[in-house]
């Protein structure tokens, strides 16, 4: 039916569109130049008010259960209204214009509403999960504990199993292990790729890593939990180490491969962007490639650098599919990275897709992903002020 | 003056010479560590294409077995054809097809070497062609999971092995006690032995660890518990030492069991399982057609199943039933059909990626609605119109900030706005295109506001000089010559948002869904979530089939992408 509606309102803002023009060609008596506007702009402008006020009453419609009908009367109304008011003088173009910037306005705006309606979202949830737990935040943040769903009677979770400790280290544990692999090898990457290959190299490098990048989570997931995982566990069995079936260790290689991509072509726009004057002072002076790389480049570069690692952390603490696939679920306070940790993001997943009633596993859910916001948020920022804070600004 | 003879001495000094080997040993490190990272990001990228590539190969194929059934007119009603009970049908096909398979476990594995679905395959096809009714046709059974995976060898092979005796039967009833002329089984009592050994070993392997235990719980003074360790390792012990002993006879009858090797004989067309054997005797069950095979001891075959039954899900019986199949000639194989032409099934065989396939679809549709008739206008707003003020400088620190946002987070967002607040229909591809779409919207935006910017000012000028209004400019200039970036920037956001997993499952995407959908609002599911849930499922012929549909999505996305790379190559212009 509304759907209907919708079409049957997009008809008639098309019919008014071509009634209004035909209206202009008459008004201008033929002389096309006595018009204020083409008669194009009339029809626009007819279409556009036609059109726009039917969505609007629609919405209203909606949301107050109106008959949808309704919005289509006003549709025509406003069509109707646009058209009989045409004459050789109307300012049809300027207003459509309006209009349609106006539009152009309203889509930047959705950005802005897709944040508010995240932050309102995910704070409406929390808040009604602490007012459950009586406001200890502080055990929610340092507690120990996490099985937020264990022992649950009438829906009333227990402050004491809500503490979100395990879950942060893990998090740290197996971010820490991607960045250790990642780091290395994208920012070597990055050195080589804009210092000493040639152009040739670099036009097979580059797509290289663009396809590594491209590659979706999922399938790092199953490639964390078909290959690498059981590899660790055979190797860690030769040399008698008992590693975890979904070990710290496999997520945050995975992961770390993940991101290598990321760090590499964030960190070689940096070098590249340091001004080539720079180096060639330093090779005036004698110095090395190496040392002109490590000297002078790189100290130029760090606050890129600093900042593309930045990301590359945010992107590892919100991963999710890799995580849910090779590491482990439950909570487990432990610094063995070949033990199985969890993660805010397989939690988040767990007990979203859990068979706990909906509205008992939202709390918990929902203030992990809050927490889980609130962190990348604060990363990204971080790297945005240092940025701004150390570049330095070259001619 | 500086004495210069002094001063190039002082450089072909051998300190100077080692400084700048030093120097030039330093530079040729950090060459070697950047080709050394890049080889191994290189390494990391062909390890998981071909782990996954290796593995989907399972997956192309299917197999049929081809077998005559009897559509008795009697158990189906020509008009009312669906009702009719073909599975059971099928069964009672396969029950007298090999008649000598008797016992609960034995038959099941019977009826479990053809799928569940052939029986409404056949079906389908019966009520296509109602007039077969009481006839006897051949159908192409689609083979089980079990059955595909052994004929594709995934399971091991049975090998024949030579002898030269000639063998002495004697029957009794269903069990046969044969001996052979020559010392035949004597090498395969070497695998019989190995295989005693290595279970002796793993029992030793435990008495150590409860050795272990006890030593420990000795030293905590818990004497209770490390009596109890005590009497494990001894009995472990024993247990290994029986097995040993039993290793040792030079010419002792030993027991096959379900960790030994299979063994069978094979006389004329009749099958023999052996389940007791010495180096040149031994007993074992007949598996055959006795009655009207074929079969006689002067032509005799022996022949071994590496893998002892423990370790495979083919059973013994269920083998010589698929290997006397294929030599009847009956096994064929063909393009994995129903992989590329089903929706989701519980039954390895019949799962495939069709519907998610459909559900992706459907899912881009709404998103690229979504993303680029609202990312497109806000890119043009902020480039073109947005003058420098607070509303212009919040869009810009959104934006960034979104593009950073873990994706799962949007899928919260979607599943308390779209399903929570407005009642959306969860796990609908439009939900999850919508959700997709507001993710790919900073993406798209930060893309088209490139291009835009990238498109010069004389263009402009020139336009509004001509006496064009603003939006004029925007729209009959900077957007054409603008357009094959933004379309790039679109295509590689549509790419993102085509492999992303995690938001979809946020909004219920990955429920069971076997129907085909046929709209944005029917439930649907995803190519990545499909993925995402074979991977999870503990049937093995499952893992072949997530390997080949992450080749499919893998194979979209870099389509995607060379079309991306394609038009930013054939449309790039240089100011």
């Amino acid at each position: 039916m509304s759907g209907f509606v919708l079409v049957l309102i997009f008809l008639v803002a098309v019919g008014f569109f071509f009634l209004s023009r035909q209206k202009a060609l008459l008004a201008s008596d033929g002389v096309l130049a006595s018009l204020h506007s083409r008669p194009d702009y009339h029809g626009l402008y007819s279409f556009l008010l036609s059109m726009l006020s039917g969505l609007v009453t629609f919405i209203i419609c909606t949301i107050l259960a109106l008959n949808p009908l309704l919005s289509l009367l006003i549709a025509v109304i406003a069509g109707l209204v646009s058209g009989l008011n045409i004459t050789a003088n109307t300012r049809a173009r300027n207003k459509s214009e309006k209009i349609v910037t106006g539009i152009l306005f309203g889509c930047a705006g959705v950005a802005v509403l897709t944040t508010i309606g995240i932050v309102l979202s995910l704070v409406f949830e929390t808040f009604n999960f602490f007012d459950s737990i009586g406001w200890r935040v502080d055990k929610f943040l340092f507690g120990p504990r996490w099985s937020p769903l264990s022992g649950l009677q009438d829906g009333v979770i227990d402050p004491d199993r809500v503490g979100i400790m395990p879950l942060l280290l893990g998090t740290a544990m197996i971010t820490g292990i991607a960045m250790l692999i990642a780091t290395p090898i994208g920012l070597f990457a990055a050195i080589y790729l804009s210092e000493f290959a040639s152009l040739r190299l670099r036009g097979w490098i580059k797509p290289m890593m663009e396809v590594l990048a491209g590659i979706p989570t999922v399938v790092y997931g199953f490639f964390a939990a078909i290959t690498v995982a059981p590899l660790l566990r055979e190797t860690g069995g030769l040399f008698g180490v008992n590693v975890a079936s979904e070990s710290a260790l496999a997520a945050g290689i995975v992961i770390g491969i993940m991101i290598i991509p990321s760090i590499s072509s964030l960190a070689d726009d940096v070098i590249n962007s340091v001004p080539q004057s720079l180096r060639d002072g330093s090779y005036a002076l004698g110095a090395t490639q190496a040392e002109t790389v490590r000297q002078v480049v790189l100290p130029a570069a760090l606050p890129g650098i600093f900042s593309a690692l930045l990301l590359g952390v945010s992107r590892a603490v919100g991963e999710t599919m890799v995580v849910v696939m090779a590491a482990g679920q439950g909570a487990n306070l432990t610094i063995n990275p070949l033990e199985a940790v969890t993660t805010v993001t397989v939690q988040i997943v767990m007990l979203i897709t859990g068979d706990t009633d909906a509205s008992t596993a939202a709390g918990p859910a929902f203030s992990l992903a809050f927490t889980l916001f609130c962190l990348t948020l604060f990363l990204n920022i971080l790297a945005m002020r240092f940025v701004r804070k150390y570049r330095e600004v070259y001619e | 003056m500086i004495d210069m003879t002094e001063l190039s001495k002082k450089h072909r000094s051998p300190q100077a010479a080692a400084r700048l080997h030093k120097r030039n040993a330093a530079q040729k490190r950090l060459k070697y560590y950047g080709i050394l990272a890049i080889s191994l990001s290189g390494l990391a990228l062909a390890i998981l294409l071909w782990s996954v590539l290796g593995k989907s190969a399972g997956a192309l194929t299917e197999y049929q077995i081809q077998m005559e059934i009897t559509l008795d007119a009697e158990l189906i009603d020509r008009d009312n054809i669906e009702r009719a009970d073909f599975s059971q049908l099928s069964k009672d096909m396969l029950s007298n097809r090999f008649p000598f398979v008797n016992g609960r476990t034995e038959r099941r594995g019977l009826f479990d070497i053809i799928s569940s679905g052939a029986a409404y395959e056949l079906r389908d096809l019966v009520a296509k062609n109602p007039n077969w009714v009481g006839q006897t046709i051949p159908f192409d059974f689609l083979a089980s999971d079990i059955a595909d995976l052994y004929f594709k060898g995934a399971y091991g092979q049975i090998e024949p092995i030579t002898h030269r005796g000639a063998l002495t039967i004697q029957r009794d009833g269903e069990s046969l006690a044969f001996s052979s002329s020559d010392a035949d089984f004597a090498p395969l009592l070497g695998n019989v032995r190995a295989r005693l050994l290595a279970r002796a070993n793993d029992h030793r392997i435990e008495a150590a660890l409860q050795e272990n235990g006890r030593r420990v719980f000795n030293e905590r003074g818990d004497f209770v518990e490390a009596a109890k360790r005590k009497n494990n390792r001894d009995f472990e012990l024993a247990q290994a030492e029986a097995l040993e002993a039993l290793a040792a006879q030079p010419d002792g009858v030993f027991e096959l069991d379900q960790f030994t090797a299979s063994i069978f004989l094979k006389l004329g067309q009749v099958w023999v399982r052996v389940e007791t054997i010495s180096s040149n005797a031994g007993t074992g069950k007949i598996l055959g057609d006795i009655a009207n095979g074929v079969w006689e001891a002067s032509d005799w075959q022996l022949l071994i199943y590496n893998s002892p039954p423990i370790t495979r899900k083919v059973s013994d019986v269920q083998a010589i039933l698929l290997e006397t199949l294929r030599e009847q000639g009956k096994v064929s194989s063909g393009i994995n059909r129903h992989f590329f032409t089903s929706g989701d099934s519980r039954e390895p065989e019949l799962a495939g990626i069709w519907g998610a396939a459909v559900g992706s679809f459907w899912t881009m549709l709404v998103t690229i609605i979504f993303a680029f008739f609202i990312g497109v206008p806000a890119a043009i707003y902020l480039e073109e119109f947005a003058r420098d003020n607070k509303f212009t400088r919040l869009v810009e620190i959104n934006i960034n900030n979104l593009a950073a946002v873990p994706s799962i987070v949007f899928g919260l967002l979607g599943l308390s706005v779209f399903i929570g607040f407005m009642g959306m229909q969860r796990s609908s591809p439009i939900v999850g295109g919508m959700v997709l779409g507001i993710m790919t919207l900073p993406v798209i935006i930060i893309a088209a506001r490139a291009a835009i910017k990238a498109v010069p000012p004389s263009i402009r000028d020139g336009a509004l000089a001509l006496g064009a209004s603003d939006l004029q400019v925007s729209m009959h200039h900077v957007l054409p010559l603008s357009m094959p970036g933004i379309l790039t920037g679109t295509i590689l956001g549509m790419a993102r948002a085509l492999g992303e997993t995690a938001p979809l499952i946020m909004i219920g995407m990955v429920a069971f869904i076997v129907d085909i959908p046929d709209g944005p609002t029917n439930n649907a599911t995803v190519l990545p979530v499909q993925i995402f849930r074979w991977a999870d499922f503990p049937e093995r012929a499952f893992e072949a089939r997530t390997a080949a549909a992450i080749m499919v999505l893998l194979a979209f996305l870099f389509t995607m992408n060379l079309t991306a790379i394609l038009l930013r190559k054939r449309f790039e212009r240089r100011w």
